[in-house]
């Protein structure tokens, strides 16, 4: 009697271990597949960009400020004002989100109803879910229009039209986390602030936004992500002159654009071909700084917080 | 003084303080009147029907079990209930004769008069300087010498400034808990209010830093009207001249500290001194 029920345990015993074993390597493997992944995309990218180096130099490449890969004579591959257009339509779209959504998250968290805020902010994180070709057609037929009125110019397809526009799809990001990062400033800070005679408005400047600031500035970082590697939008509203911007309100290209624009046509195994996988990959460290930048400040922050 | 006799506080008796000496302050005014005064949080009465008041220049302890109104009651004479959403009030209080709930009254000017120093010390995340400085720099001071002066000043005041005058410039944070409490009385202390109030300021304190507090607010009576709540009913016992026996939002008794301690009129303050309960 003794020695069956111990065979039957035993029994068990293995099939459980079998089992574990089992759900073990389940949840392995799909763990492993996603690293698995974005390594062989990583390593697309480099593989695929290298061979573009064989013709042109690095130098070149990085700083030189012509982009015409198809040219009669000598081709160039300057990516200088793909570089510079990037930079001017995302710090443009910053300079327009982070004032604006700072502003928004301040009065979310501390001035706004309790209604007023359930309603508004899951709004506002609806508005991050409209696809980026809206935003751009919106960019075409609205935005355009108003910045050729106002400023006189031929179209309104230039860097402020997309900077306006990436400003909009950086904003949910900003306000979202920019206001979590206020509400959960402790209240005996607000506490302390009111009890000495500080009013609402400077507690919010003086004593939240600056013990919130890490947390801010990393929220603005994500919303930077987001706006640099925007493909769609700037590629519809921005007019996608390849030469060097001459200001705000001229037509700019950005390194997202050319790639969305030139890959389709490319003839594979070029040099042309192999160039804008470099711009991918140059795209890709950008976006890859900033986000690793921004979640180190997070991380910061959390642990000032604890 | 007719309004006294109509509370049923004995006025007329000498108050006496801890040593049981005569108190210095029995020709003092009246600085807080409080009368007919309910607090509601939403439908719930917190306070009911509370009439004292508070002489200038003594220290009020204010005691009570857990849950009593105490802190409510104390966060009334700063208006800080105005925080949370759905209070009332009915009643008056009047600091120097002025009704706090006045619509005319700027409640930033109140709140200048009246400091506060709470239960768990909240320093800023600024320097011991800037802590210091916040509330005269809300004030739009901006003098760097005067600016200076006060900080220096505040902090020799909350007995602080001989431990901390060789980093001011380091984050409040680095500070003991204790040190912690005394800047953010300093920090009160700066904007130059008239009625302090505390609220359990030395309940997260080891007896060192309690003892260091008290003896803090013994000196700070000279200037400043004290009101205190505490839970430690020594404390209240050590450091205040009169004291107010809260239970369930009522108060019960309202005395001279060393006649609560040792005959209370009513049976239900003798059991919670002796700790029948709570």
């Amino acid at each position: 009697m003794l020695s069956l029920s111990l065979k039957y345990r035993k029994k068990t015993w293995i099939s459980r271990r079998l089992k574990e074993k089992l759900i073990h390597g389940f949840f392995f493997f799909n763990g492993i597949i996603s690293v698995i992944i974005l390594l062989g995309i990583f390593a697309l990218l480099i593989f695929t960009a290298i061979p573009a180096f064989r013709e042109v130099n690095l130098k070149e490449f990085l700083f030189g400020i012509q982009w015409n890969p198809t040219a009669y004579v000598k081709n160039s591959y300057g990516i200088l004002p793909m570089l510079v257009s990037t930079f001017m339509v995302t710090l443009g779209a910053l300079f327009i989100a982070i004032p604006l959504g700072v502003g928004t998250a301040a009065y979310l968290s501390d001035v706004a109803s309790p209604r007023v805020r359930e309603i508004t902010k899951p709004i506002i994180e609806i508005l991050a879910g409209i696809p980026s070709v809206v935003i751009g057609f919106l960019g075409i037929v609205l935005v355009g229009p108003i910045i050729a009125k106002i400023f006189g110019t031929h179209n309104g397809l230039n860097a402020l039209n997309g900077s306006i526009l990436l400003a909009v799809m950086a904003l949910p990001t900003i306000i979202s986390i920019s206001e979590d990062t206020l509400t959960n400033i402790p209240d005996s800070y607000n506490q302390a602030s009111l009890a000495l005679g500080a009013t609402k408005w400077q507690t919010i400047i003086k004593v939240k936004i600056p013990a919130g600031l890490s947390g801010i500035i990393a929220a603005c970082m994500l919303g930077m992500g987001r706006a640099i590697g925007e493909t769609m939008t700037v590629l519809m509203a921005t007019g996608c002159a390849p030469a060097m911007p001459e200001s705000f309100l001229g037509p700019v290209r950005t390194l997202t654009s050319s790639i969305a624009i030139e890959l389709g046509e490319v003839a594979y195994n070029t040099t042309h071909y192999y160039a804008l996988f470099a711009l991918g990959l140059v795209l890709f460290i950008i976006t890859f700084l900033v986000n690793l930048t921004s979640d180190i400040i997070l991380h910061k922050y959390e642990k000032v917080n604890r | 003084m007719s309004v006294l006799t109509k509370h049923g506080i004995k006025m007329e008796q000498k108050p006496l303080n801890h040593t049981g000496k005569m108190a210095d302050n029995k020709n003092s005014n009246i600085k807080i009147f409080i009368k007919n005064f309910n607090f509601y949080y939403g439908a719930s009465q917190a306070l009911k029907n509370i009439s004292l008041d508070i002489r200038e220049n003594t220290v009020v302890g204010i005691i009570g079990p857990s849950g009593c109104g105490k802190s409510t009651f104390l966060r009334c004479f700063n208006r800080m209930n105005d925080t949370i959403v759905g209070v009332r009030y009915q009643g008056d209080i009047l600091i120097d004769g002025n009704n706090i709930f006045d619509k005319e009254l700027d409640i930033v000017d109140l709140r200048r008069n009246v400091g506060m120093v709470f239960q768990k010390s909240n320093p800023f995340p600024k320097s011991i300087f800037e802590n210091v400085a916040y509330g005269l720099r809300v004030n739009g001071i901006k003098d760097k010498e005067y600016l200076t002066h006060k900080v220096e000043k505040s902090l020799k005041d909350a007995a602080l400034w001989d431990e901390v005058k060789d980093r001011l410039a380091n984050s409040a944070f680095d500070l003991s808990g204790g040190q912690q409490q005394r800047l953010c009385i300093a920090r009160a202390l700066a904007v130059e209010p008239e009625i302090l109030l505390l609220d359990e300021p030395a309940s997260a304190l080891d007896p060192i830093a309690t003892a260091k507090v008290e003896e803090l607010i013994h000196e700070l009576k000279k200037k400043y009207t004290i009101v205190i709540v505490t839970h430690n009913m020594q404390q209240a016992a050590r450091i205040s001249d009169y004291t107010a026996f809260f239970m369930m939002g009522e108060l019960i008794e309202y005395d001279i500290t060393s006649k609560i301690f040792t005959k209370p009129s009513k049976k239900t303050t003798e059991d919670y001194i002796t700790g029948r309960f709570g």
